[in-house]
């Protein structure tokens, strides 16, 4: 399959979805204002991922900052990845955040509450 | 309220544009003054819900059809800091028979201390669909967990049609 690859802007982050190398990763700040429209191909993608995926997928995600609207489709991202996990897929997901960031923690500490997957919370 | 040291101010349409100009130069700001990071974050998270919030908000008032003698595309927005604060403060025209909702929703998050505003977060997170414009329903919920303070806000009466709405959220230059 096609890797997806998103070089960062201002208000969008950066996006690995390698699946040659196994390196998938969200990194970098997502404020944009259409969120829905920004995550859409990244959800595309993860749909057409789990069709046929790696022995072991480690999904990463780095983020500085993210709006509300981002908030919404991270879940949906996660929400996918936890649904290949449950029909028995090996599935990861890291969440670093910057070792003073007590926000990004806390959010991190949101979704893992939410989610059924195996999730990591990472000081860098 | 009374803010005496203002950064910024500005009184005009709220564009995408406008969005990100401002923040770029907040942030340059911020960067410039040799702000404490953990402040600089928290402010930065703010300003983005509080201009966004304008902004789709006006976005959603396009598809309205009231024609009003007034211009309701113009916004106010406005950056201070104070000893103790950073303040954000936004104003900007709202329909009439959306002043109770919206009442309602900041008086309920004010109500809420820290680990309630967890709960409600994670409940509209995973409980309510997204809107068309993309908007989430969490923003004033993710300002009052950022600011940490109550959030201040008024509904002046303008006509038939408007009122002017202002909200104020205070981030606090002394983080633990």
């Amino acid at each position: 399959m096609r890797n997806l690859i998103i070089e960062p802007t201002s208000k969008t982050p950066k996006i690995i979805l390698n699946a040659d190398v196994n390196v998938f990763e969200i990194s970098g700040r997502s404020i944009p204002e259409d969120s829905v429209g920004f995550y859409r191909k990244v959800i595309d993608w993860i749909d057409d991922y789990s069709k046929n995926p790696n022995p072991k997928t480690n999904f990463k995600f780095q983020l500085e900052y993210f709006n509300t609207s981002s908030s919404k489709c991270l879940l949906d991202v996660f929400r996918r990845l936890e649904k290949m996990y449950k029909s028995g897929h090996q599935i990861e997901i890291t969440w670093c955040y910057d070792a003073d960031d007590e926000d990004m923690k806390e959010t991190g500490e949101d979704y893992k509450a939410l989610l059924e997957v195996p999730f990591d919370l990472v000081s860098v | 309220m009374q803010v005496n040291n203002v950064i910024f101010v500005y009184q005009g349409e709220v564009t995408a544009d406008l969005v990100s100009s401002v923040l770029q130069m907040m942030e340059n700001k911020l960067d410039g003054d040799g702000e404490d990071k953990k402040v600089k974050k928290k402010v930065f998270n703010v300003m983005v819900e509080c201009l966004q919030n304008v902004y789709h908000h006006l976005d959603a008032l396009e598809s309205s059809n009231v024609s009003g003698k007034i211009n309701d595309k113009r916004a106010l927005l406005m950056i201070g800091k104070e000893d103790t604060d950073y303040y954000v403060i936004t104003g900007n025209y709202i329909l009439n028979d959306r002043v109770n909702a919206v009442k309602e929703k900041l008086e309920r998050v004010n109500k809420c201390d820290k680990e309630e505003l967890k709960k409600l977060y994670q409940e509209i997170l995973s409980n309510e669909e997204m809107s068309d414009k993309g908007t989430a329903g969490l923003g004033m919920i993710d300002i009052a967990r950022k600011s940490g303070q109550k959030l201040g806000f008024d509904f002046h009466y303008v006509d038939e049609n408007y009122s002017f709405f202002s909200l104020e959220a205070k981030v606090s230059r002394v983080q633990p």
